[in-house]
């Protein structure tokens, strides 16, 4: 009992510690910032020189770098945006960032293959240098859409300009890239949606080993090693009670086979979906607590939509081809209903195969993309709290409502990537389970 | 003034998605305490039937977003 206590009390303390020390933490990210938000302005100022000494012919024909607003107000929504978005560059905790291999193709250009480093990548992202016509900008790569800025070779640039203008009735946000002190409007991101989500459209194809891309590598290479290292132990010692990483993966493996496939599938030809299952859910699993690793990188690979919008139309695929003939059939012409309610039910039936891919897309990515803006914005409590930085009470209580509120929604978090991976896993499952139920299964 | 617009429509999908989910949540419960035996199923159940509304609360999300 006395025992007990006492461990119980070191525990106490020991949380205590911890608790401070994350707090200790955080302060010293604040400080960090706004070292760095100075160092930021003096930059601006430096460039702001270098405008006044450009050349003023260009300034007719092009809008001037007119005065920077300095280091405005904390917009935790465009940070928030910006941090769950994928970037052609890794950064760790805004400091070491791992140049990633950039590859775009333009009709008018052919290829470009380099590195991410030649945009000399600095704070926010931000590159320092063009290269070849293309420019950095938070951690995307744009394209300098007037055709006067310098096309080959490498220029320094003077920063970036955000503003919105009406285009097609149509509130956008233009990025401007300041060059010599004119300003170069720059063309959207990279898109493959020819611009219906917003995006716009852009002249070049981005096939970057980008930031996600990297993440889904490392976490496909992990899970094949992890397996085939378990798979060894299995056929080494059939007999042995599993040990490690084995005991990790069989706890899942039947978790998944005994209250998802067999449930859902049947008894008789689960064995055949299996492989699906379990890669849709490792892969979930593994790329959903990847993304939780404080201080590495946070990416939000399960949290874009293009990824799932992959995995869905995948599991859409593969579940219509498997289907058999009662699975059309309840689609076109439903058994045991009116003849005059058939028609109409084929159409909501039609619907539904589009539906249901859809809302596995949107699920999953909904859900974890919400899960990592909640904490950052608890994070840029500390920022909003501390002015940007200027007021060092405000971002120490900031910091101290924000370090627990940032704990809490973590945790909250390791139990969504679960359950996410583990929802995901089941509809795939239900799924295929209606598309290959034979006839005398029910009624 | 349509960003303000498309946030209560958000926050009204919510409501619906939170209402829903609640009743499935409640319900669940209840038949696992009348049932313990035939829990697995029943959680099984419950998750997928939460999906299921979670799904048409993220639909009207999105598109609180996009217009």
């Amino acid at each position: 009992m006395r025992q007990n206590l006492k461990t119980v009390v070191s525990m106490h303390t020991r949380f205590k510690i911890s608790f401070v020390l994350v707090v200790i933490i955080f302060s010293w990210v604040r400080v960090f910032a706004q070292h760095n938000h100075d160092h930021h302005e003096n930059t601006h100022n430096d460039h702001a020189h270098e405008m006044s000494d450009g050349n003023s012919e260009h300034q007719e024909s092009h809008g001037t770098c007119g005065s920077h607003d300095g280091h405005a107000a904390f917009d935790p929504a465009s940070t928030a945006i910006h941090h769950i978005s994928d970037a052609n560059v890794y950064s760790l905790l805004d400091w070491i960032r791992i140049p990633l291999p950039t590859m775009l193709y333009a009709e008018d250009r052919g290829w470009d293959v380099f590195m991410s480093n030649v945009f000399e990548i600095g704070h926010h992202e931000d590159g320092h240098q063009s290269y070849n016509g293309y420019v950095m900008h938070e951690g995307s790569v744009y394209r300098v859409a007037d055709k006067t800025f310098p096309q080959e070779g490498s220029v320094h640039l003077g920063g970036f300009t955000t503003e919105s203008q009406l285009i097609d009735g149509k509130k956008r946000d233009v990025t401007y890239v300041c060059y010599e002190g004119n300003k170069f409007p720059c063309e959207s991101r990279s898109t493959w949606d020819a611009g219906m989500l917003g995006g716009g459209v852009s002249s070049f194809y981005d096939f970057s080993i980008s930031k996600n891309v990297l993440a889904m590598l490392i976490v496909s290479i992990f899970l094949m090693w992890i397996f085939i290292k378990a798979a060894k132990k299995y056929k080494e010692n059939p007999h042995s009670a599993p040990s490690g990483t084995q005991g990790i993966l069989e706890t899942l493996f039947v978790f998944i086979r005994d209250e998802v496939a067999i449930p859902f599938i049947g008894k008789d030809k689960y064995m055949k979906y299996i492989p699906i299952l379990m890669s849709v859910f490792f892969f979930i699993l593994g790329l959903n607590l990847f993304g939780q690793v404080p201080f590495f990188g946070s990416t939000n690979v399960t949290g874009n939509l293009t990824v799932t919008m992959v995995l869905a139309i995948l599991v859409a695929l593969f579940v219509n081809f498997k289907g058999n003939k009662h699975y059309w059939q309840h689609v076109f012409w439903m058994p045991g209903v009116p003849v005059a309610v058939k028609p109409l039910l084929a159409v909501v039936e039609v619907m539904s195969l589009f539906i249901k891919p859809l809302t596995l897309m949107l699920r999953l990515a909904g859900n974890i993309s919400a899960g990592h803006i909640a904490i950052l914005s608890f994070i840029g409590l500390i920022f909003v709290f501390g002015n940007s930085g200027a007021n060092l009470v405000g971002s120490s209580v900031g910091s101290l409502v924000s370090v627990p509120l940032t704990m809490f929604m973590m945790a909250i978090e390791l139990i969504v990537a679960f359950v996410q991976a583990f929802v995901f896993t089941i509809l795939t499952a239900s799924y295929i389970g209606a598309a290959t139920e034979s006839h005398d299964d029910h009624h | 003034m349509t960003g303000t617009l498309a946030a209560i429509g958000a926050g009204l999908a919510v409501i619906g998605a939170g209402i829903g989910i609640g009743l499935i949540g409640g319900k669940a419960m209840e038949a696992i305490a009348r049932q313990p035996e035939a829990s697995g199923d029943i959680r099984s159940g419950m998750i997928l039937m939460a999906a299921f509304v979670e799904g048409a609360a993220l639909i009207a999300i999105i598109l609180s977003i996009f217009f």
